[in-house]
């Protein structure tokens, strides 16, 4: 009875994410010809504003970190055929633990950064297995869990952030952190020219190899793709599903939480309220761009970093409002989503190049 | 202890009303068969378009107020009813997975809303002059406690959306339409062998729920917002909360979206009032989203959800 869509095979999900990619900057252009702009300046200037310079080099990799590790959440619970919609909320947790260690810890600076992305990992790890745990114990639906935890962590640190970490200036933001309690170094500000990367960075590229390790050459994350692929089929092979189920979740969690990080204590230094970070909902589609492979997590991650960290110099060199940068992200989700239309389209060009030409098609 | 029950319970109704009405517009959706999670971006959409719409006819004057008003939850409805086919024609055409698609809608509308809306003015608020004027119902309002209650200080809208539930209970429950409807979140192909076709009453049940939601955004912009400011802070999500609580029926909806938006008011106002003031707003906050999740946990083995919704067909 049940109808499930085919998923992208490796062969064509390149295709797949391409296509995605390239309606996404057609419905870009599209809004910018609607209210009368020159698509043209408008993606020259965007591109523009996210690689211009050393500086702005170094806020694409900065944008792109936090971006990495929620693509990676996102991807790592996709292998197990969960849907971490709750990376928002998970950011935020590890991104509130990671705060308070800066403000409240005071060691010997390795020491501190050790301190300071563990608590961050744990932040997440508990918002993330939360739901793993709820899904394997009631199997409540983990789209639904992870949706009511965002706004749980929305609104506990609503009250929090005000009550404990007060800024001097204003209500709705955290105090600043110094920057040797934070994530950021001297001498990489210094080499980019003053720009916003920081550790997270080296932090993201390592999570990109561990866990691409994890899932391609460990019996967890064999165990892990099993459920994901067939879950009656794992269980009836001996794995222990609803043991990889929260540890999946809860792997997820940390990432998202290492994303937190890498943003309130690396990007930004301070926390505002009110705000359930887009970074989030983002990396949906940096993982699906990516197609949950944590190398093409890696370069959908630094693509949407260009996009999201060159709309503001986009926006005052043209008259482009900045939301066309999540407008093109958005498009490229949904076209992602429904990818069924370009496989059929794909597929039938292959297939037509193949009947015409075998012998090439053996070649590739 | 009852001067403060009768002053802020009409307040709590207004919250409500917006809840009430896109919970039940997911409720449509659910029950066809089709998982919406875009109904926070349909809202959004919804108060978007009354914005920019009785903003745009504001100046010509030429209109009474009330039928301005009108013509702006008009708009909210036909925005997010339109807006509602992405989804619909994503999730039933192309089976694509419901919850990317949800998500894209919710995205798709926090970007474009605001992104055109920069058009009218620079900081993407649309503010409108003037909204709906509370009354008290003339005879009702003095039946003592549930006239102040209930009758006073009472929004319009408040009754047209009751109206729309009271009808849409009926159209699920006592017509044969509502039963194919619902049964095509059930069991669809069951209902395709007799001779219903299943993707037409998807198609109702989606567009339903972006007619609805739109409704509820601009319920928002003409009652208690007054502005619109590029997002509705997660309404459409506490709606979808109030769905599952409600465990996807009409009444049930109804209590479970007054009963969090009961709460919600209490967290606005409990700082002022003193006999409020000694529980954390924040509980308040947090207690749709636990109730949610404790309720799910608890009707886990016998959950009332629609056993097709999410899957295509």
């Amino acid at each position: 009875m049940k109808k499930k869509s085919r998923r992208a095979t490796s062969s064509n999900a390149f295709l797949v994410a391409v296509s995605a990619v390239f309606l996404g900057l057609i419905g870009g252009a599209v809004l910018m010809a609607l209210i009368g702009s020159n698509p043209f300046t408008g993606f020259y200037y965007l591109f523009r504003g996210g690689l211009m310079n050393i500086e702005r080099v170094g806020n694409t990799l900065a944008t792109a970190t936090t971006l990495m590790l929620v693509g990676l959440s996102v991807a790592f619970a996709f292998k197990t055929g969960l849907f971490n919609i709750g990376a928002s909320g998970q950011m935020l947790i590890g991104g509130l633990c990671a705060t308070l260690v800066a403000h409240k810890v005071f060691l010997p600076r390795p020491l501190f950064l050790v301190v300071l992305i563990a608590s961050a990992l744990i932040g997440g790890a508990l918002w993330g297995v939360i739901p793993g745990f709820l899904k394997a114990r009631f199997n409540v639906h983990e789209v639904v869990a992870t949706i009511m935890m965002n706004w749980i962590a929305y609104w506990s640190i609503y009250y929090f952030v005000p009550a404990y970490l007060k800024g001097p200036s204003l209500e709705t933001e955290s105090a600043s952190i110094a920057v040797s309690q934070s994530l950021r170094a001297p001498w990489l500000t210094k080499l980019f020219n003053g720009s916003y990367i920081n550790y997270g960075f080296f932090i993201a590229i390592a999570a990109v190899i561990i866990i691409r390790f994890i899932l391609d050459k460990t019996t967890l994350g064999f165990g892990l793709k099993a459920v994901g692929s067939n879950r009656f089929c794992a269980e009836y092979a001996g794995i222990k599903v609803n043991r990889n189920v929260i540890i999946s979740m809860m792997i997820a969690g940390s990432l998202a939480g290492l994303a937190g990080l890498s943003f309130y204590t690396g990007y930004s230094r301070n926390m505002q309220i009110g705000v359930l970070p887009a970074q989030g909902f983002d990396g949906i589609a940096v993982a699906l761009l990516g197609a949950s492979n944590p190398l093409g997590v890696l370069f959908s991650s630094l693509f949407f970093g260009v996009l999201q960290s060159g709309k503001g110099f986009m926006n005052a060199m043209t008259s482009v409002p900045p939301e066309i940068a999540d407008s093109i992200i958005a498009v490229i989700i949904y076209f992602t989503a429904t990818s069924v239309l370009f496989q059929r389209f794909w597929d039938r060009i292959t297939r037509y190049r193949r009947s015409r030409h075998p012998e090439q098609s053996e070649e590739e | 202890m009852w001067t403060t029950l009768s002053s802020i319970f009409p307040y709590a109704i207004a919250y409500t009303i917006p809840l009430l009405i896109t919970a039940l517009g997911g409720l449509y959706c659910e029950r066809s068969g089709v998982t919406n999670l875009g109904l926070e971006g349909l809202m959004l959409v919804g108060y978007f378009a009354s914005a920019i719409t009785i903003r745009l006819l504001e100046p010509t004057m030429a209109m009474h107020p009330t039928s301005l008003l009108i013509l702006g939850l008009v708009a909210g409805v036909v925005a997010g009813a339109l807006f509602s086919l992405l989804h619909a024609f994503a999730s039933i055409n192309l089976k694509a997975d419901q919850v990317i698609s949800g998500t894209a809608i919710n995205m798709l509308a926090g970007a474009i809303t605001v992104y055109l809306a920069r058009l009218i003015s620079g900081s993407g608020n649309v503010r409108i002059k003037m909204g709906i004027i509370r009354k008290n119902i003339p005879v009702l309002a003095k039946i003592p406690i549930i006239g102040p209650l209930f009758f006073s200080q009472t929004y319009w809208t408040t009754w047209v959306v009751l109206i729309i539930w009271a009808l849409s209970w009926m159209l699920l429950y006592k017509t044969s339409f509502g039963l194919r409807l619902r049964a095509c979140g059930e069991h669809p192909s069951a209902v395709e062998s007799a001779g219903v076709n299943v993707h037409k009453m998807r198609y109702f049940g989606v567009i339903m729920s972006g007619a609805l939601s739109g409704l509820g955004g601009a319920v928002i912009l003409i009652t208690y917002s007054g502005e619109f400011h590029g997002s509705v802070a997660g309404l459409g999500f506490l709606s979808i909360a109030a769905l599952i609580f409600g465990q996807w029926k009409p009444l049930g909806i109804l209590g479970a979206t007054f009963f969090f938006g009961s709460a919600t008011t209490i967290a606005n106002v409990s700082q002022v009032i003193p006999s409020l003031s000694v529980v954390p707003p924040v509980i308040f906050k947090v207690f749709p989203y636990v109730a949610t999740l404790v309720a799910l946990v608890l009707f886990s083995k016998k959950s009332a959800a629609p056993k097709a919704s999410g899957q295509p067909f």
